[in-house]
């Protein structure tokens, strides 16, 4: 199973993102902004960073390169999509997800390991969890306060489309505490946390276990190689 | 050069930090007065030749769907300097 990663200029963690899909078992294919070619693959992640150096606004100018674009019309007919930190922003700056993502309340980045729980395990990149799963994962952002309107966020909630909800801390102001949404058919995820990078023992957040021995995050591509499987 | 400005603020609702930082420091410095700020974008679009009505319409449009997001922005408006 072939799952690309788009790199924009300003983007970060391709590599993390790659390396994620390799440890899970899949092959990842580097993509270009520039090219409207998405080489075939199965399912696409757009990674973190700052794309376009957060010009305008976060994803805002990622949102109409030609890669993207071309992941709009695929994920609209089911494309299994995974925007991670600045790809969620692009997601949403695409309307492939509602609602939009402003400066974290508190005004400073943060960087720390954040408890979720996953509210919903029927997404293409969450099949894997239980339902109420509670996982951690690192998060880094100046960003990340999730915002939309009282009417979607009641659509969101009533149609289970929050994916993941922080516990324990709000760490940016997100509304009703979403760190991560799904479409209405289940194939694009937007989170704001970084599941690529609690993927290998040794490099992840740490556990009652041992230390950076976390690996929740490798379950996402896991669920996504699944879902391929299963399609 | 002709151009059209494109003018945006975030919504009154929404708290705004950049403003919000930058009232703090005003009242800081003296300025009691100064009940809040908030800080939006001015947006130029230049041309080469004289600004049409397309173009305002089209520059309207960007304004609205690219420029802008409306969940958290508001357009406040579109000029033209000819």
């Amino acid at each position: 199973m072939r799952i690309g990663v788009i790199t924009y200029p300003g983007t970060l963690d391709d590599r993390d993102a790659q390396r994620a899909i390799r440890l899970a078992g899949g092959t990842p294919v580097p993509l270009w902004h520039a090219d409207d070619d998405l080489k075939k693959v199965d399912a696409v992640v757009l990674p973190g960073g700052f794309s376009y150096g957060d010009y305008l606004r976060c994803g805002a100018i990622a949102a109409k390169a030609p890669a993207t674009k071309e992941v709009i019309k695929k994920a609209q007919q089911g494309l299994p999509v995974l925007g991670i930190c600045n790809g969620f922003q692009v997601l949403v700056e695409s309307h492939l997800l509602p609602g939009g993502l402003i400066r974290n309340e508190h005004q400073h980045f943060i960087c720390r390991d954040q408890k979720l729980r996953v509210e919903n395990n029927q997404t293409a990149w969450t099949n894997l969890f239980e339902k109420g799963e509670e996982i951690v994962i690192p998060l880094k952002n100046g960003e990340g306060g999730y915002i939309a309107t009282e009417d979607t966020i009641k659509m969101l909630e009533e149609e289970n489309r929050v994916v993941f909800r922080y516990l324990e801390l709000n760490p940016n102001g997100s509304m009703n505490d979403i760190a991560g949404l799904t479409n209405e058919r289940g194939n694009v995820v937007g989170l704001m946390p970084h599941p690529e990078h609690a993927v290998e023992p040794g490099f992840g957040p740490d556990t009652a276990v041992a230390t950076r021995s976390g690996i929740d995050g490798l379950k996402f591509f896991q669920s996504a190689l699944k879902a391929l499987v299963n399609s | 050069m002709p151009k059209i400005i494109v003018e945006i603020m975030p919504k009154q609702d929404l708290l705004d930090p950049q403003g919000k930082a930058v009232a703090n420091a005003l009242v800081r410095g003296g300025n009691k007065d100064i009940s809040g700020v908030r800080i939006g974008k001015r947006i130029e679009l230049h041309f080469d030749r004289e600004v049409t009505k397309k173009d305002i319409e089209e520059a309207k449009k960007q304004a609205k769907e690219f420029l802008s997001n409306d969940v958290i922005e508001d357009v406040v408006a579109v000029t033209v300097e000819n």
